[in-house]
C-alpha cells in the first residue's frame, strides 16, 4: 500500500513544530523522542508501519483544540488515534504526521438513567461504558470484538458494529451527540440528550467519517436495560445453501434473534483443532442467539428449531445450562486466534445480500484454489457482513501481495453482487484503491466536497479512505 | 415539472432556477420558494426481497403502494410514518422519498430508530445536476462517508431524492397495549419506568388524558411482558390488543387530537424528563400537549403566535423546537436556530451540493 510521501518541509520543522505543542501541553502529553514515537507506528494492520513525528496526548477538548489550531496554523497532517485497534490501518502515521491520541480522556461525564443516555469522553474504551452502567442494569449495544481495548472515538469513526448489531443496531444508531474539534481548533456540539438533532443530519456523516472531518472528544450514547437472558442454540447444515435458506426462512418468520453467525468448514476445522469446542465436522454451521425470560427464550427457539428442522440440519444443539451455552459460543469467539495459530492471516470485512451467500462462498474458495491460498469464513449471517480469512505466510516474499490480490479480488466479487466493501472495519488504507471499484468518480466527488467542508486544508487523516490521485490536488492545496 | 427519470431530473435541475421539490405535498413544511419539481414520475419497486429485509423503491413512489407491497409478505417500514395530511390541512398522495427527506418517524422510533436508522441507500441528484449514489441495498456498510444519513431529513436542501432502500422489518405476531388514566406528571413517570425496563417497549406516548404503552412480538413473550410490566408499573392498567391498540397508536402518530383544533403546532424535540416542565413553562399561552417517545416528543399546540415564548422555554432546557403547522401570518422560523459552528457547516454542505442555491431555497434557514 502506498502512502504519500513525508513532506521535506515539514520534517525539518520538527524542533519548532514540538516546542509549539510543549507550550500547549504538559511535557508528558508530548511525545518526540523517535525511541518512543515507535509505540505509535502502527494499528491492528500491522503489516504497515510508519513512526510518527511526534505523538499528543491531551486531556481536555480544550488541549485538543489547542493541538489542532497550532498543527493548522503549521500545516502539519494530524492523525486522530483511539486504541489503535483498526483493522483497516486508520490510525497509520506517515512521518510528516502527529497522531493525536485521546486515551487520556477516558472520564464518564454524565450519566442518566432517566433519559437513558450517557457522557463520556471519547478514549473511553467501548467495555467500560458498559462497565459504568452495567450495576445498574444498563449496557452499551454496540459490542465490536475488540471491545475490552477500542475506544469510542474509534467505534464513531468507524461506526463500528458488533456481535449484536443485528438487533440494536450499529455505533450511528446508538450515538444522540458529539463535542467535535475541527481542524482549525473550533469546537461544535452536534446532538444531545434527546432524539433528532434538527436540521441537516451533521452526526451522521460524523460517524463513520474515520477521523477525517474533526477529532470526536466527547459522545453522548444510548444506553438501554439489559435484557433478562440469553441463549444461544447450534445448528450445522452439510450445504452452505441450505443454511442461508435456514437464516432467511427465520427473518422471514419474524424472529429476530440479537445474533446469527456462520462459519464454514475450513473455519469449523481450525477452530476445533485450537479450541475444542466439540463442533460437528459440516460444511456450515450456524450460532444463534436469542433474548429475553426464559419463557420468551424458549418460545422463540421453539420456532426456530421447527424451521431449522425442516432443512434437515445434521445436528440441532441447545444449550441446557450456562456452561453449553459458553462452549456453543467457544469455537465462534476463537475462531481469529484459531486461524492465527495456523498462519497469518488477513481479516476481510465485505458485506454481501444474504442471498448470495451460496454463490459467494462457491466462487472465494475457487478464487482460493486458483492462487493457492486458504480462506475459512465467519460472517455474521442475519446481515451480510463477511469476515474471511485469508491465510498466508508473512515470512515468505510475494505471500502478502498475493494475499492482498485475493482479498481485492473477493472485495470486488463482494461489490459485484450489490454489496460493498467493508461493512464495520472501515476503508482506512486497506480499502482506499478499491473504492473506485464500488463509487464512480461524483459519488467518490461529494465525498470530498464533504471533507472541504470539515477540513478545507485536508489536513486530518489525509491520506486515508479515498485512492490517493483522485485526492493529490486537493492534499496538495 | 414532472421528471419521468432521473436523467430527466439532471436535465431539469441543470437548466433551472430555485426549484420546489415537491414528493406528494403531504408533509413539507418550511417556505421554500420557485418552480415546483414533482418526484411522482420516478414510481416503482425496484427491488423486494422479503428474505433479506430489504426493499428498494424509486422516491416518487407512493407510500401506500410501498405499505401495501411489504404487508402483503407481513412486512412493514419499522420507523411507523405519520400521516400528517389532516393535521396540516392538506390533500396528495405521499411518496417515499417525501418520508426519506422528512425523515419522517413515528412512535416506534423509542425502539428501533428514524426513518434515518433503517435508510440503507440513496440515490440523488444535487444542485449542479449530478447523479450521486452513497450507501446501498446491504444492512452493514461503512464504505466511505455515511451521506445517506445526512440526505435523510434534509428536506430538499442537498439534493433531489431519486431512489432509496431500506431495511423492512417483519410485523409482529400481537400487539398490546397497556393504557392508564394519570395525570400528566405521573403518566411521564410510567413512560420513563416503562423505557427503563427490560421488556423492549415499542411505544411510551401521554395524550388525552391517559398513558400509553406498547408490547410487540411474539404471543407468549407480550402476554408475559404485559403482565411484567404491569407489575413493574404498579396502578391499574387497562389492556387494548389487535386493531384497538393501532387505533390508539394512529392517533399518536398522526398527531390526531389536534387535526381540528385552531392553533400553531410545534414539534419539541427534548430530553424526555424536561417534557412536562417546557409544557408547564408555557401555561399562560393556554398550550395543549402530545407527548410521545417517552416524552422525548413533544407536539404542542399553541393558540396564537407567541414563537418567541416557544423558543425560549424549550432553549432553556436544551433541544429544539419546530413549527410544524403556522397561524396565518406567521413569520416566525420553521426550523429551529442553530449554534453558529452546526450553522456554518450546514451552510457550506448547502453550498458545495447546491452551489447555486436553487433547491428549496429558503427552507431550513
Ligand atoms: C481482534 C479485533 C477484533 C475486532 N472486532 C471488531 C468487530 O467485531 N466489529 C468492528 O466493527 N470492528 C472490530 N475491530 C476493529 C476495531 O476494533 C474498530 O474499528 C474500533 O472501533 C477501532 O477503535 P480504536 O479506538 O482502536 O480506533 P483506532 O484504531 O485508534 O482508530 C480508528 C480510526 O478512528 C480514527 N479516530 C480515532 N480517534 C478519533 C477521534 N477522537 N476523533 C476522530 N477520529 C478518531 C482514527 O484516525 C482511525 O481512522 C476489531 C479489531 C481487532 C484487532
Amino acid at each position: 500500500m502506498e502512502m504519500p510521501l513525508p513532506d521535506a518541509a515539514i520534517l525539518s520543522r520538527k524542533a519548532e513544530i514540538v516546542a509549539r505543542l510543549l507550550g500547549v501541553l504538559p511535557t508528558d502529553a508530548v511525545i518526540h523522542d523517535p525511541a518512543e514515537t515507535r509505540a505509535y507506528e502502527c494499528d491492528a494492520l500491522t503489516a504497515y508501519r510508519c513512526a510518527p513525528l511526534a505523538a499528543v496526548l491531551p486531556r481536555s477538548t480544550d488541549e485538543v483544540a489547542a493541538v489542532l489550531r497550532i498543527c493548522h496554523e503549521m500545516r502539519v497532517p494530524v492523525v486522530p488515534r483511539g486504541s489503535g485497534t483498526s483493522l483497516a490501518g486508520g490510525a497509520l502515521p506517515t512521518a510528516d504526521c502527529v497522531i493525536l491520541g485521546v486515551a487520556r480522556m477516558n472520564a464518564v461525564l454524565e450519566t442518566d438513567y432517566d433519559n437513558r443516555f450517557i457522557r463520556v469522553q471519547s478514549g473511553r474504551t467501548n467495555l467500560s461504558v458498559t462497565g459504568a452502567v452495567e450495576a445498574d442494569g444498563f449496557f452499551y449495544a454496540p459490542d465490536p470484538s475488540s471491545q475490552l481495548a477500542c475506544a469510542i472515538a474509534g467505534n464513531i469513526a468507524m461506526n463500528s458494529g458488533g456481535a449484536h448489531c443485528l438487533k440494536y443496531g450499529v455505533t450511528t444508531n446508538n450515538l444522540l451527540g458529539v463535542t467535535l474539534v475541527q481542524m482549525d481548533g473550533t469546537i461544535v456540539t452536534v446532538g444531545g440528550p434527546w432524539l433528532d438533532a434538527g436540521g441537516i443530519d451533521l452526526l451522521g456523516v460524523i460517524c463513520g467519517s474515520e477521523g477525517q472531518l474533526g477529532v470526536v472528544t466527547e459522545a453522548t450514547l444510548r444506553i438501554l436495560p439489559k435484557p433478562e437472558g440469553a441463549r444461544p442454540v447450534l445448528v450445522g447444515f452439510n450445504s452452505n445453501e441450505v443454511a442461508g435458506t435456514c437464516v432467511s426462512d427465520i427473518i422471514k418468520a419474524g424472529i429476530l434473534p440479537v445474533a446469527i453467525e456462520f462459519m464454514d468448514r475450513p473455519c469449523i476445522r481450525a477452530t476445533e483443532a485450537f479450541a475444542h469446542a466439540g463442533y460437528p465436522d459440516c460444511e456450515a454451521l450456524l450460532i444463534i442467539e436469542v433474548e429475553g425470560s426464559p419463557a420468551e427464550i424458549d418460545e422463540q427457539l421453539a420456532r426456530i428449531k421447527a424451521i431449522a428442522l425442516t432443512h434437515d440440519p445434521v445436528e440441532f444443539r441447545e444449550a441446557a445450562d450456562e456452561d453449553q451455552a459458553r462452549r456453543i459460543w467457544l469455537g465462534r469467539k476463537s475462531a481469529f486466534g484459531a486461524m492465527g495459530q495456523i498462519n497469518d492471516y488477513m481479516c476481510l470485512d465485505g458485506t454481501i445480500p444474504v442471498s448470495s451467500l451460496p454463490y459467494v462462498l462457491r466462487r472465494i474458495g475457487e478464487m482460493g484454489a486458483e492462487c493457492g491460498l486458504d480462506v475459512g469464513n465467519v460472517f455474521h449471517a442475519g446481515d451480510g457482513n463477511m469476515h474471511p480469512l485469508i491465510l498466508f505466510d508473512a515470512n515468505k516474499p510475494g505471500d502478502l501481495e498475493r494475499c492482498e490480490a485475493f482479498g481485492a479480488d473477493i472485495l470486488k466479487l463482494c461489490v459485484e453482487v450489490g454489496g460493498c466493501l467493508t461493512g464495520e472495519h472501515g476503508v482506512g488504507i486497506e480499502k482506499r484503491d478499491l473504492m473506485s471499484v464500488q463509487f464512480a468518480p461524483a459519488d467518490l466527488e461529494a465525498q470530498f466536497r464533504v471533507k472541504d467542508v470539515f477540513d478545507p486544508a485536508w489536513l486530518l487523516n489525509p491520506a486515508k479512505v479515498f485512492p490517493l490521485e483522485a485526492t493529490a490536488s486537493r492534499r496538495a492545496g | 415539472m414532472r421528471p419521468a427519470s432521473e436523467a430527466e431530473v439532471c436535465d431539469m435541475v441543470q437548466a433551472a432556477g430555485p426549484l420546489v421539490i415537491r414528493g406528494g405535498g403531504t408533509r413539507g413544511i418550511g417556505r421554500a420558494v420557485g418552480q415546483v419539481l414533482e418526484t411522482s414520475g420516478l414510481a416503482g419497486i425496484s427491488l423486494y426481497e422479503p428474505g433479506a429485509l430489504t426493499l428498494v423503491a424509486q422516491a416518487g413512489t407512493p407510500l401506500a403502494e410501498t405499505e401495501a407491497i411489504l404487508a402483503g409478505e407481513r412486512q412493514r417500514l419499522a420507523f411507523e410514518v405519520p400521516d400528517l395530511r389532516p393535521l396540516l390541512g392538506r390533500g396528495g398522495v405521499s411518496t417515499i422519498g417525501g418520508v426519506v427527506a422528512a425523515n419522517a418517524s413515528g412512535p416506534r422510533r423509542v425502539q428501533v430508530g428514524a426513518c434515518r436508522d433503517a435508510l440503507l441507500g440513496v440515490r440523488f441528484v444535487d444542485g449542479r445536476g449530478e447523479v450521486i449514489k452513497n450507501g446501498g441495498r446491504v444492512m452493514k456498510n461503512v464504505t466511505g462517508y455515511d451521506l445517506v444519513k445526512l440526505l435523510a431529513g434534509s428536506h430538499g436542501a442537498l439534493g433531489v431524492i431519486t431512489e432509496v432502500s431500506f431495511k423492512v422489518q417483519a410485523m409482529p405476531e400481537v400487539e398490546t397495549t397497556l393504557v392508564g388514566d394519570l395525570e400528566e406528571m405521573a403518566g411521564l413517570v410510567a413512560l420513563r419506568a416503562a423505557l427503563r425496563s427490560p421488556f423492549d417497549v415499542s411505544g411510551a406516548a401521554y395524550a388525552e388524558g391517559r398513558a400509553m404503552i406498547r408490547l410487540e412480538g411474539l404471543a407468549g413473550s407480550v402476554g408475559y411482558r404485559r403482565q411484567a410490566l404491569a407489575a413493574v408499573l404498579g396502578g391499574d392498567w387497562d389492556v387494548m390488543e389487535g386493531a384497538a391498540s393501532a387505533d390508539l397508536w394512529r392517533r399518536v402518530r398522526d398527531v390526531a387530537a389536534f387535526a381540528d383544533m385552531a392553533g400553531a403546532v410545534w414539534k419539541l424535540s427534548v430530553k424526555p424528563s424536561d417534557a412536562a416542565e417546557i409544557v408547564a413553562s408555557l401555561a399562560a399561552l393556554e398550550v395543549q400537549a402530545i407527548y410521545d417517545w417517552g416524552g422525548g416528543l413533544v407536539w404542542l399546540l399553541v393558540p396564537q403566535d407567541d414563537a418567541g415564548a416557544v423558543r425560549v422555554a424549550v432553549a432553556a432546557k436544551g433541544g429544539h423546537a419546530t413549527l410544524v403547522r403556522g397561524l396565518a401570518g406567521m413569520t416566525a422560523a420553521v426550523f429551529p436556530p442553530e449554534p453558529a459552528g452546526v450553522a456554518a457547516l450546514t451552510a457550506g454542505l448547502r453550498a458545495q451540493f447546491d452551489p447555486r442555491g436553487i433547491l428549496n431555497a429558503g427552507i431550513m434557514g
